[in-house]
């Protein structure tokens, strides 16, 4: 199995050291590549959009071809995890959106960005997830809120009464980073998705 | 709600040091107007520094430079979704905690600006906002870190559109994180020492006029509630990391001079995280496709074809300075 994290900015080594160390714990055997280019879009059965900023990924995604591509690829059902700014980058609706910026319009759920202020409301708090009983360390940094959940997505994590991770068939989204916690639930969870 | 007590914690070292590594990849721009700061946005920017003027301005006026004015770094603030980051002088509490209650995301405690205290850089640790600073070597860049920066980057020679200082940090620092990995922990304990001696200064500089011996008495809080050895151990562990890491712990980016697209390829081949961009865009004849230029030539750093690309047409570059005919060495600012 390979999987490729989207590399065009942002915390890309922090998804692939994760996914090397949830390949490893769980006995599967699979690579981890880094993806700018097309050709390196087509080797992989499954992809991870990181966090970073959301503008300027989904820019050098559509001047790199990947855009287009990447939207095909998930309709046609390849897995995609998107955290934080990738959540943004999968949703349907984005509310705070810069002048022009794209989406992929895959996941049915309304965003907005930048939801719960600026850097210094930034957060750490343990969440709930639905498919394990113990807390999640949710990290929250510039993150968004999920608005709306409809259509074909479900709830799958959740701080106090809100969601912040959805699942839709072959996407995930979460407004929090489990790149950057020492827990591999989620990229556990998402690399099932794949097997 | 029920059992689950939710705590929630902010200002933490994990999400200061995460914000920085949401920035890895990016081009951060100096701006001075929303209309520049829009420009950056549209460009492809990761963040923007809110400035009263670029250092290349900063030069040529002379005099006190300071912390710009909140009016206009809230404008930029309510202008852009990316983030925003502003400067504050070396060693100023009050603009740093005057920039924290505005809400920039991130402090740039800066040599460009005119350093407020000879002694000692800010007890970063002491604020929720992440802090980014500039450092020469490794020594530098430890000593900031210990001090609770979440982000460092190279000093350059700001204002200069000349890569040549921003290349011998790189090189420096590098260097300094590779002899590390030859080292007994014996001998990295001795190279945390040495690089300690800078919070000594004030200290001894008292002793002396006293006609004290220059020892470091036992107790003796060095800088804030520090005492040497507290400084010295804190040093230990960071160059035990950066020694295993074989990098810094934290992001850490190329400022400085950098001037073009090619200049920032460059940077990217050394191993930075991603850059600052000063004087060298809005200084530049063509800002718009400067700015996304640059960004492009991060992405791609190591296409040269696509560096090619990118720098075809683009008119003239800032016009730049010599290191040898400056009169202010801004990089030597700051311990």
């Amino acid at each position: 199995m390979k999987i490729g994290v989207i590399g065009v900015q942002g915390a890309v080594t922090e998804h692939i050291e994760a996914l090397h160390i949830t390949l490893a714990k769980i006995g599967v055997h699979g690579d981890v590549m880094w993806v700018r280019r097309l050709d390196q879009l087509r080797e992989v059965s499954a992809l991870v959009i990181p966090g970073g900023e959301s503008t300027t990924i989904s820019k050098l995604m559509c001047w790199n071809g990947l855009f287009d591509e990447v939207k095909r690829l998930g309709e046609e059902g390849l897995p995609i995890m998107g955290t934080c700014a990738g959540l943004i980058i999968l949703a349907k609706k984005v509310l705070g959106a810069a002048i022009g910026q794209r989406f992929l319009e895959l996941l049915d759920v309304e965003v907005q960005r930048n939801a719960y202020g600026r850097q210094v409301n930034s957060f750490e708090a343990p969440i709930t997830l639905s498919f394990s009983p113990d807390p999640f360390p949710g990290i929250f940094i510039r993150a968004p809120r999920i608005l709306k959940v409809h259509g074909r997505a479900r709830p799958i994590a959740f701080y106090k009464e809100e969601v912040v991770g959805v699942e839709q068939d072959n996407l995930l989204g979460l407004t929090f980073h489990p790149e950057l916690s020492n827990d591999t639930r989620i990229h556990e969870y998402f690399i099932e998705k794949v097997r | 709600m029920g059992i689950l007590r939710i705590i929630e914690e902010k200002g933490t070292e994990r999400l200061k040091r995460g914000f920085a590594k949401m920035v890895k990849g990016g081009v951060i721009m100096d701006v001075t107007s929303v209309e520049q700061a829009i420009i950056a946005e549209e460009a492809g920017a990761v963040a923007v520094m809110a400035l009263e003027k670029v250092p290349a301005d900063i030069r040529q006026a002379g005099g006190v430079a300071r912390m710009a004015d909140p009016k206009k770094i809230q404008e930029i603030m309510d202008a852009v979704t990316i983030p925003v980051m502003a400067k504050v002088r070396i060693g100023h509490y009050a603009e740093a905690l005057a920039l924290e209650a505005l809400g920039v995301d991130m402090i740039d405690e800066s040599e460009v600006l005119t350093p407020a205290d000879i002694y000692f850089h800010i007890d970063k640790r002491k604020f929720n906002v992440p802090f980014v600073c500039g450092a020469r070597d490794l020594g530098e860049a430890v000593r900031r870190i210990w001090e609770g920066a979440a982000m460092i980057r190279t000093k350059g020679e700001a204002g200069t559109g000349n890569i040549v200082e921003a290349v011998k940090h790189v090189r420096l620092v590098n260097h300094g994180i590779r002899l590390l990995k030859h080292l007994t922990d014996d001998e990295v304990y001795r190279v945390a020492e040495e690089f300690s001696k800078p919070y000594l200064r004030l200290s001894m500089e008292v002793k002396e006029k006293c006609s004290l011996p220059r020892e470091i008495l036992k107790n003796e809080p060095v800088y804030e509630e520090y005492t040497f050895d507290e400084i010295v151990e804190g040093i230990y562990k960071i160059l035990l990391e950066v020694k295993s890491l074989q990098r810094l712990p934290v992001v850490n980016f190329a400022a400085g001079g950098i001037a073009t697209p090619a200049d920032a390829a460059l940077m990217m081949r050394m191993g930075m995280d991603g850059v600052f961009v000063g004087s060298g865009i809005f200084k530049s004849s063509n800002p718009e496709r400067m700015a996304r230029a640059i960004v492009e030539a991060v992405n791609h750093y190591d296409e040269p074809d696509v560096i090619v690309e990118v720098s075809r047409d683009l008119g003239e570059p800032m016009k730049g300075l010599e290191i040898d005919k400056l009169l202010v060495r801004m990089e030597e600012r700051g311990l």
